[in-house]
């Protein structure tokens, strides 16, 4: 079977040879134009004046457009009609588009959006959480809050309680392929889009509602991304719409692409946060009461915010069995990009303000931060235990990390690790070391419910060959492998004769968005389904011919038997076709045993969750903050990995994204609103060198006690979080340098770290 | 113009570009080579690496801010030129397939391209090799297995671009002289052109700044500026020797300026940015200034025919302002010879290309425990390079210990008042100068003070 072997990405040799083509690649017709956007200079008033006249008369130009041009929506927004293409009049950020430009070449496109002559009545930006609380600028009506027990009494009652605060920086997806579109109008005003996207049916509903069609006249074709990570869920939608847009107005195909800098300045990041927080505990470090504010920054429009906040909530425990616990979550509108979709869609956020509490707990009571860890982890899977439930009510009824948590600590052979770090920083003044550990329960499926479907089209040719097509989207994660690995199997073929085509709206329709790590799960289901329906209809076809029954057809190692006899399975292919048996089938999936409420925060959002743990060892120049990650072991549960090279390729690239959000990465506006790392010139993600120098990762032996595809998990973004024990490591290297809790903001750059060693010292 | 060079080993003559079309337009969109990626457009990424050579060997570049003009004569090879004749994968392509080391596979091309060349050169120190080469997916491991799987593999000869440089030659361009001389009367007829070295800072001024240059004299043909001349005393280096050069030679001499040039840029900008360049740009941040300044280097500038030469600090006057004259460039640098002595310290939020925060420089003469002599420079505390003056007087005579070093740590904060800004705030400025000169003593305790090559 192919499944579970850890063969390469498809594409691979393509990638290595220049070969794989994503949206700028394509070959475009003569006569395509391209587009680039007029953008906002400040953050927050009403335009009054747009003169374009330079716009127009700069060489290569072919027409402008502001919003009064736009023939229907002027919206781009995926959830409530808030965020339109082109400034209705009003400003909300620095880099919003105004106009666009619709030139003959990219670079005359660019120098002309430069041009205009905008003048604003500007009023007072609100660009932070503390500014928006003030003003009460947010989404929804005030904080949504979700209780289990009674915090506050529990607390009242707890020997010891803390108070503490966490601030975290967003986060820029630096998908290293930027946002791109290519909008090629048919007959009859119908248009095929080529989009750079993680959603393409949303893509196509957008772009209907721009050209005022319904969605059946468009379709949107995705083959590969440049990177995703959940920057490209949404953000795509203004850049397929201004094309079709101008495509409509000009009869002619639209290209753009955002260059680096627009595209950062432009686009949403992960949301930046602050978690306040109240705890009362034991002596023994076990929690009794807890309550949180999460202070959620979304930027100017509310895009997927709600339900990120929403994650954001439900990780707040992330592994650890709350007694009592009161999370208050604000979602706060400020004059900055529209904040986005990002790997772990606010789970991050939640989660790492629980493993502060528990590094804070286990400082406060000087014992070890694993042992409290462990004395507050949900019962064992399969054992009594009086209590399970999460804060949302779900029972965690598959909780495997006590034991996942024994086999890492032995491989990285923790303890005595720890006892080395406490000599060396005993013996060194200027450079200290720190280590930790942290634990990821990540909740699978998305918590809109209706989202967790997903649709499959599979047709078997006459010489056996087959072609696979699903609704999932190719971001680098595998996806593409992942499913075709489930046909070969089903099917009982070797990988070779699996085709992969590109993700199109026109072959398998309402697709959710490839997110929420629900790509192989969804799909690779949904393919099954369409898969075994072909199976059984040549299992009938050739038991008939055999005089045998359907289910004593074997479909193995590329034959297919029955009753004694071996056909290859391209000649029976061939006999089903003469046969006239449908070769062609649909399948589809929806995830079971899920329920909701959003309002009441009561319910199963998810099927299943998915496990992982990370211990990191880092050192730290106390002089200059500089550091450096030195060693990283992870034990990751894939269930019964599909293909585990792949899987550890989520886990590794995850590992190190986290630790970067953690640690280089920072984005920082200045007081006007003005974002000012807009390109890897200043902001840093990590390079080669800032990968763990010693790097252990392996995956769990265990599978899905849920029936997933194979039994495996989904992987692509509970690995991210385990980049939270590189901060951890940090903050504990920096508690060496005194006794007063390091409190350590995120990212951890070093002028963070050296401001925390510079409290910390102080209060010796 | 005609500006010749070879593509994937066949002659190409380009008669038709602005002498500012980078490499990486006029591949994708000319010659519809798109395996070259454009990821930033500002050669911190890596996404657009290509192979160049000259007579001086291979480079990995980045295409995005290498102009047209800068190719003449030389070897160009993409990433669809690094399989073999026949379509065989390179071993680095090979490799990366066997090793996972693509995802989206965006970065790829330009990570294959960095790794051939480390490759051909037997290079096996890989972090450095693709420093300038971001991936976003996989955490760079895989990556790493694959450079090293394909190591031991044979270089495939069909890499080698040398031997067919002879056989592409463009015109004598007047914007791209040949020597020193040329260059001198060529800018002395055109004292407002844009002296173009390495392109690695003026090439964002086309691409970020959208930037119409109407007169620029390129200085990669000058071949005598690109020499370096060790005598007893001093290493005389041409103002367009690339750092990757100026690295080398400095490595046996002063091996913490040669680590801090290691750090300054990725393989890629080193191997276009010159030393002329960093300076002659003026940059507060630029990060050569403080080390030339603390060992006493001295610059040689020309105009026509008359020469002149000054201290390295001199020549900073403020922010955006230097010592040249309409006309004049800088054509050398000499750097004293002197008991290693130097420490250069880089600070930035990333280690590797990243601009600094802070650099600071110390070259500190202790005798008898006392500080006999002390040249302290920074960059990124000032609208200029500059010395620590008051820093240094106080230090000059102090003990070599943590009490005698206090009040010249303190004395810093007469020197500077540094800006705050996306990089650095003010009060860390301040403060990690003066924890460098903590350092500077630190190290001469023998206490460990770097994490850099730390292990578990």
């Amino acid at each position: 079977m192919s499944v579970a072997k850890p063969l390469p990405h498809d594409a691979a040799p393509l990638h290595v040879t220049g070969q794989a083509r994503y949206i700028d690649d394509l070959p475009v017709p003569a006569g395509t134009l391209h587009l680039a956007f007029g953008l906002s200079k400040i953050a927050r008033g009403t335009i009054t004046k747009m003169d374009l006249d330079a716009v127009r008369a700069a060489p290569g130009v072919v027409a402008v457009m502001v919003a009064d041009d736009l023939p229907f929506e002027n919206d781009v927004s995926p959830s409530i009609h808030d965020e339109p293409l082109l400034s209705d009049g009003t400003v909300h950020y620095i880099g919003q588009p105004l106009f666009i430009v619709i030139a003959t070449s990219h670079l005359a496109a660019r120098k002309a959006a430069r041009l205009g002559d905008i003048a604003y009545t500007e009023e007072t930006p609100i660009l932070t959480v503390d500014e928006a609380m003030e003003a009460g600028s947010r989404f929804e009506g005030g904080p949504v809050v979700w209780e289990k027990g009674d915090a506050k009494a529990a607390i009242a009652r707890a020997p010891h309680v803390l108070q503490g605060s966490l601030d975290m920086g967003g986060q820029e997806h630096f998908y290293l392929e930027g946002q791109a579109a290519l909008v090629l109008p048919s007959e009859d005003g119908d248009m095929v889009v080529m989009s750079s996207t993680q959603h393409p049916t949303e893509i196509q509903h957008k772009v209907a509602d721009a050209i005022g069609r319904p969605m059946h006249a468009v379709r949107v074709e995705t083959r590969r991304m440049g990177g995703g990570f959940g920057g490209k869920e949404s953000q795509g939608n203004a850049l397929a719409v201004a094309c079709a847009v101008a495509a409509m107005k000009t009869g002619k195909p639209c290209k753009m692409r955002y260059d680096r800098d627009d595209d950062m300045i432009i686009t949403g990041k992960r949301h930046d946060a602050r978690v306040d927080y109240e705890v009362g505990f034991d002596d023994h470090g076990r929690i009794m009461g807890l309550s949180y504010r999460h202070l959620i920054r979304c930027g100017w429009a509310m895009d997927l915010s709600l339900p990120v906040a929403d994650r954001a909530m439900l990780h707040a425990d992330n592994a650890y069995l709350l007694p009592a616990c009161r999370i208050e979550s604000h979602r706060l509108k400020t004059n900055t990009q529209s904040a986005t979709a990002y790997r772990g869609f606010g789970g991050p956020q939640g989660m790492i303000g629980m493993e502060r509490v528990m590094d804070h707990i286990a400082h406060e009571l000087g014992l070890d931060p694993v042992e409290v860890r462990r004395r507050n982890y949900y019962p064992k899977a399969d054992t009594p235990a009086p209590d399970r439930s999460t804060p949302y009510g779900q029972e965690v009824e598959d909780f495997i990390l006590h034991e996942m948590t024994d086999a890492l600590l032995d491989s990285a052979d923790y303890a005595a690790r720890k006892a080395a770090v406490a000599e060396w920083n005993a013996a060194n003044r200027f450079v200290k070391k720190g280590i930790a550990f942290t634990p990821v329960k990540f909740g699978i499926s998305f918590t809109l419910t209706h989202l967790n479907q997903a649709g499959a089209l599979v047709h078997v040719y006459q010489d056996g060959s087959v072609q696979l097509n699903h609704g999932g989207t190719e971001m680098g994660q595998g996806l593409y492998q992942k499913v075709a690995q489930v046909a070969a199997s089903r099917f009982g073929i070797a990988m070779d004769h699996v085709r992969i085509t590109a993700t199109d709206t026109g072959k398998v329709p309402n697709t959710s968005a490839t997110a929420a790590s629900s790509g192989s799960d969804l799909n690779g289901m949904a393919v099954k389904a369409a898969c075994d329906t072909i199976r059984a209809r040549m299992a009938e076809h050739l038991a008939e011919l055999h005089q045998s029954e359907p289910a004593a057809v074997t479909f193995a190692d590329g034959n297919v038997e029955v009753a004694g006899a071996s056909y290859t399975f391209t000649q029976a292919a061939q006999l089903c076709y003469h046969g006239r048996v449908q070769l062609s089938a649909t399948g589809f999936y929806k995830t079971p045993k899920i329920e909701w409420d959003r309002a009441t925060g009561h319910g199963r959002p998810f099927y299943y969750f998915a496990y992982g743990a990370a211990v990191t060892e880092v050192a730290v120049d106390v002089l200059t903050g500089e550091n450096r990650i030195l060693r990283t072991d992870i034990l990751h549960d894939a269930g019964t990995s599909l293909n585990p090279a792949l899987d550890i390729g989520q886990v590794e690239g995850g590992y190190v994204q986290g630790a970067g959000w953690l640690t280089t990465e920072e984005l920082v506006w200045d007081q006007e609103g003005m974002l000012r790392t807009h390109a890897p010139s200043t902001y840093k993600i990590p390079a080669c060198s800032d990968r763990p120098r010693v790097f252990n990762v392996a995956l769990w032996d265990g599978e899905n006690r849920e029936d997933t595809i194979y039994k495996s998990k989904a992987v692509g973004e509970p690995p991210f979080m385990l980049g939270i024990s590189a901060f951890l490591a940090l903050s504990h290297a920096v508690a060496a340098c005194g006794t007063d809790y390091p409190a350590l903001d995120a990212p951890a750059t070093p002028e963070r770290i050296w401001h925390a060693v510079q409290r910390v010292s102080n209060g010796v | 113009m005609e500006i010749a060079f070879l593509l994937n080993g066949e002659p190409v003559t380009v008669t038709d570009a602005a002498p500012t079309e980078t490499l990486l337009d006029w591949l994708r969109e000319r010659r519809g080579l798109k395996g070259t990626k454009e990821g930033c457009n500002e050669g911190d990424c890596g996404a657009c690496t290509v192979m160049v050579t000259d007579d001086a060997g291979a480079k990995a570049l980045n295409a995005c801010i290498l102009f047209l003009p800068q190719l003449e004569g030389k070897a160009v090879r993409t990433v669809e030129g690094l399989s073999g004749p026949a379509g065989e994968m390179h071993p680095v392509q090979d490799a990366l397939v066997r090793h996972h080391g693509s995802q989206c596979g965006f970065c790829t091309p330009g990570f294959a391209v960095s790794m051939a060349v480390a490759h051909a050169q037997g290079d096996r120190a890989t972090d450095d090799r693709v420093a300038g080469n971001l991936c976003r997916c996989t955490g760079y491991a895989p990556i790493v297995r694959a450079a090293d799987a394909a190591a031991g593999v044979p270089v495939p000869d069909w890499i080698d671009d040398s031997a067919a440089l002879a056989k592409v030659r463009g015109d004598h361009a007047p914007y791209r002289p040949e020597s020193s001389d040329a260059l001198a009367a060529a800018y002395a007829a055109e004292p407002d052109a844009v002296l173009v070295a390495g392109a690695t800072d003026v090439g964002l001024w086309v691409t970020k700044q959208l930037r119409e240059l109407d007169k620029v004299i390129f200085l990669d043909g000058c071949a005598d500026l690109k020499g370096i001349d060790v005598s007893d005393t001093e290493i005389r280096f041409g103002a367009m020797v690339d750092m990757n050069r100026v690295r080398e030679a400095l490595a046996p001499h002063y091996p913490s300026y040669a680590e801090m040039i290691r750090r300054y840029g990725s393989y890629q900008v080193r191997g276009a940015a010159t030393i002329g360049g960093n300076i002659a740009n003026g940059s507060p941040i630029g990060d050569n200034p403080p080390p030339l300044i603390a060992l006493g280097a001295t610059l040689h500038l020309r105009k026509g025919d008359a020469r002149r030469t000054m201290p390295v600090e001199e020549f900073f006057i403020d922010y955006g302002k230097q010592d040249l004259q309409p006309g004049e460039f800088l054509e050398a640098i000499t750097v004293p010879l002197k008991p290693d002595l130097l420490k250069v310290y880089k600070l930035s939020k990333r280690f590797d290309q990243d601009i600094s925060a802070v650099c600071g420089a110390f070259f500190i003469t202790v005798e008898d425990g006392k500080v006999a002599q002390a040249r302290i420079a920074f960059g990124g505390m000032a609208g200029t390079p500059k010395r620590a003056t008051a820093c240094e007087t106080t230090l000059t005579g102090a003990d070599w210990t943590e009490d005698g070093i206090a009040p010249a740590i303190a004395a810093l904060a007469e020197d500077f008042s540094p800006l705050s800004d996306m990089r650095a705030s003010s009060a860390y400025r301040l403060g990690t100068a003066q924890s460098m000169l903590v350092r500077a003593w630190a190290e001469d305790t023998g206490a460990a003070t770097s994490v850099l090559g730390m292990a578990s």
